[in-house]
């Protein structure tokens, strides 16, 4: 099924049933190339399960994933990566025992581009140094701070040059300072013209970087359009804040 | 008729299988200790009642009241002392898995090591061995009594972990172990609980089957894979799932033996599980994860 | 495992050829012991190259050895195969025995995995023992050969050295950085393009190939093959003990086991015997609670911490 917009990534009417509980029930929405898109809603509401489906992790029970027209829905994870998908984790995965520059090489050899030797060990280098931590390529991974952590993952994802990026609450966990930081590390990819679909509820962050924005609750899409639009729909602020609220 | 002799006789088997995995099940699906030693104390309860009905005439069926709390202090103990300090410095559940079969893998020989200093070889003994008539097939009394019993204990337990509080909480634990201490349910000490009484489970199972089958100390291996293989094809966790599962390994297994060989029953186990790993490795009612 | 080094291999290369003048220098007691050091060198450190980085545990060791051994035997003695037609047959069979099981298991979490190989040699003994009574008709298996002990220490130091010497290839190329990589965390292995199944697949093939391979070698050494004593789990738990015991996180970590152990385990043998399967499970403990690395690992943290001191 050929789409009029220059989607580069297709969600179409995907359902997703674990033994019974629907976490995620006909959502669809496209996300066009060089858009940042924001997936907020309360918790519990199947955000993390659609990114889940996206990089692979789940299959659809109903419903397609397409990139660029080639459906990717079936796909095991490994394969999705070097369809051009890279994603962030909720919670921080890093390599233990291996070095920061190794653990941002990872991205690098086994994607679509399988760099190897000194040629990924240099584009790893350009990583960390593009995410600002340039200097830091010996440093064993537990003394890191939580940023940082973020910062390695994010240069490993960067590693495997990406077509579209998947950030889960990348935001999440971080303090003022470190949170100032890294809504500008997102900001040098808008700027770079990634295309970026994002997981989110730090809301300022939101407002600022995306174009547009796919509310879910209770796992079905409930409102869908400029963060300002989205933000001020009485369904939003019902399903975030109770009825009282509206 | 053959088909009858199998039927009847691999389904008083499962009874004692689904007993000893249902001990299994609260080890690995509660307390997450996947124990490879489970086998050996399997052993230990029948090593128990052949010793006190050879010297001393007790009846097994008594035993079985003296092993249960001996053996519930002995896995407790076996799990304060040595499988706690494994899951707190544990950074993961992958690791604890690797570590608690490399810790129970070593406690498997101490127990074969102190089992054949007390009886080097093999042992059985003739208890309720004579013959009766069950649907016009004979079997030996011991089996159906060891069966009766099996299904009393599995009720029990049934009743205890779905009519009760402690038994609710023991659920929780097995579901999640983070989500059961955020609703206030002390982990460590139901996880200990829960693999003492595994345990006691196993070796109630033990002396129920010394009863009818010929035993040494190094068996245990063959037991601890086949309870492993029930846990596997019913699912982990689930008791339902391991009783199906014990009755569908008792009969195979019998069918093996008595149409093939009786000494391929352990093949006719991993036949079994070849096909489980193939096409359903979360068990028949295991939930499947990622 | 970390990437192995060229000074790794230079040294690795002067112990080889130091270990290859044993047999001319020692008596035949010692050269029998260093027989088995050699053979059970080549099984741990084929059995590191795959459980080290993946932490399956493997306890397959023996169904590998316990097919050379019988295949050997049975080929010698009932098909008037030649010695190293069988062996080569051996090593094949293993390989695909171990990239079968593979397929089955691997996909899975490593429980699944060491399940299955926990009774492994036990279940494949049983079958041999049922083959060999209905199918093959003779009872006994003799492996006549005019190797002596000295051609058999050369032949298990060649495969310890062909075994060490793939997995320090591997270990510096992009096979072996996928597999410190699946043993770090095996999602985010997935996630950056990394075929986990296949991977595991062809390396626990490895360890099949040269597991069974080293069973057919020693085979003439007993004349005589017996299920029983081919497909001990004895075996299996031998290698492993001595892998950790050396350290799983370095390819020569077994090589630094193998010889301490062999060494207890024969005074143990000698002065305790009916207490030594005891003596091996507490082994097996002080391994895993105080010795989690092996030894390897605790001298690389003295090392480390030795450091932070200056």
């Amino acid at each position: 099924m050929r789409h009029k917009t220059q989607s580069v990534l297709s969600v179409q009417g995907v359902t997703k049933r674990f033994d019974g509980l629907v976490a995620v029930s006909k959502m669809s929405f496209h996300v066009a190339a060089q858009e940042m898109v924001g997936v907020i809603g309360p918790n519990g509401s199947g955000k993390t399960t659609m990114m889940n489906l996206i990089s692979g992790v789940y299959t659809p029970s109903e419903g397609g994933i397409s990139l660029h027209g080639r459906q990717i829905s079936n796909l095991p994870p490994q394969h999705i990566c070097r369809e051009g998908i890279g994603r962030t984790f909720q919670l921080v995965r890093l390599l233990p025992g291996l070095t920061v520059l190794e653990n941002v090489k990872a991205g690098a050899v086994f994607g679509h581009k399988r760099r190897w030797g000194r040629d990924a060990d240099q584009f790893a280098l350009e990583m960390l140094e593009r995410v600002g931590l340039e200097g830091q390529s010996h440093a064993p991974i537990s003394t890191l701070t939580y940023i940082d952590q973020k910062r390695v993952e994010l240069a490993r994802v960067l590693a495997g040059e990406p077509e579209v990026l998947l950030l889960d609450e990348w935001l999440a966990g971080l303090n003022p300072t470190e949170l100032e930081t890294g809504i500008q590390l997102i900001h040098d990819l808008r700027d770079e013209g990634r295309t970026v679909v994002m997981v989110e509820h730090v809301m300022d962050a939101i407002r600022s970087l995306c174009d547009r924005c796919v509310v879910m609750s209770s796992g079905t899409k409930i409102a869908e359009g400029t963060p300002e639009e989205v933000l001020s729909d009485k369904e939003v602020i019902k399903a975030y804040l109770g009825d009282d609220n509206a | 008729m053959q088909i009858i002799d199998i039927l009847i006789s691999g389904l008083l088997l499962s009874g004692t299988y689904a007993l000893v995995a249902m001990g299994l099940n609260l080890q690995y699906g509660v307390a997450r200790i996947m124990n490879l030693a489970n086998g050996e104390v399997l052993v230990f309860g029948s090593l128990a009642a052949f010793w006190l009905y050879t010297s001393s005439q007790i009846s097994p069926l008594l035993t079985i009241l003296i092993v249960i709390p001996i053996s519930f202090i002995g896995n407790l103990l076996i799990y304060n002392l040595l499988l706690a300090p494994l899951v707190r410095r544990s950074k993961s559940r992958g690791a604890l898995e690797v570590d608690s079969i490399l810790a129970t893998f070593g406690m498997s020989f101490i127990l074969i090591g102190i089992m054949t200093s007390i009886e080097g070889g093999f042992f059985a003994y003739k208890y309720l061995s004579e013959p009766i008539q069950i649907l016009g097939s004979t079997t030996s009394l011991s089996r159906l009594v060891a069966f009766l019993i099996a299904t009393l204990i599995a009720l029990v337990l049934y009743l205890w972990l779905n009519k009760t509080r402690s038994g609710v909480a023991v659920r929780a634990v097995s579901v999640s172990t983070e989500a059961a201490g955020l609703v206030g349910i002390n982990v460590p000490r139901l996880s200990a609980v829960a693999f003492a009484i595994g345990g006691a489970v196993t070796a109630v199972g033990g002396a129920l089957i010394s009863t009818f089958i010929t035993l040494d100390a190094s068996i245990g291996v063959v037991f601890t894979l086949k309870a492993l293989i029930i846990v596997i094809m019913g699912g982990v966790g689930e008791i339902r799932g391991a009783i199906i599962a014990a009755i569908i390994l008792g009969i195979v297994e019998t069918t093996v033996a008595t149409l093939v060989d009786p000494g391929l029953t352990l093949a006719a186990a991993y036949f079994i599980f070849v096909l489980i790993l193939l096409f359903r490795p979360q068990g028949l009612f295991g939930r499947r994860n990622t | 495992m970390k990437a192995s080094t060229v000074q790794e291999l230079i040294i690795a290369a002067i112990l080889a050829f130091l270990a290859a003048l044993w047999p001319l220098v020692v008596d035949i007691y010692w050269l029998g012991i260093g027989v088995d050091v050699m053979m059970y060198v080549a099984l741990a450190t084929s059995w590191v190259l795959f459980s080290g980085p993946t932490h399956y545990i493997s306890l397959a060791t023996a169904a590998f050895f316990g097919i050379g051994g019988f295949l050997v035997g049975s080929g010698m003695s009932d098909y008037e195969a030649s010695f190293w037609s069988m062996a080569a047959l051996s090593a094949c069979v293993g390989a695909v025995l171990a990239a079968l099981i593979g397929l089955a298991t691997l996909r899975l979490s490593g429980v699944y995995f060491v399940i299955f190989t926990l009774g492994l040699a036990e279940m494949i003994r049983n079958l041999v023992s049922w083959i060999q009574n209905n199918f093959l008709g003779s009872r006994g298996l003799y492996v006549f050969t005019d190797f002596t002990d000295k051609h058999l220490y050369w032949m298990l130091l060649g495969v310890a050295v062909a075994v060490y010497l793939l997995g320090w290839i591997i270990s510096r190329s992009r096979l072996g950085f996928a597999l410190r990589i699946i043993g770090g965390d095996e999602t985010v292995a997935r996630h950056v393009g990394i075929d986990t199944a296949t991977v595991k697949v062809i390396l626990f093939t490895t360890t099949g190939f040269f597991a069974a391979l080293v069973g057919a070698i020693i085979a003439p050494r007993w004349s005589y093959i017996e299920p029983n004593q081919v497909f001990s789990p004895q075996l299996s738990f031998f290698v492993v003990i001595m892998a950790l015991l050396g350290g799983a996180g370095r390819l020569w970590g077994p090589v630094v086991g193998v010889i301490p152990f062999l060494l207890i385990w024969n005074w143990v043998d000698t002065n305790f015997p009916n207490q030594s399967i005891l003596v091996l499970g507490i082994a097996f403990l002080v391994i895993v609670y105080f010795l989690p690395h092996g030894v390897v690992g605790r001298l690389e943290q003295l090392r480390i911490w030795s450091r932070t001191l200056k």
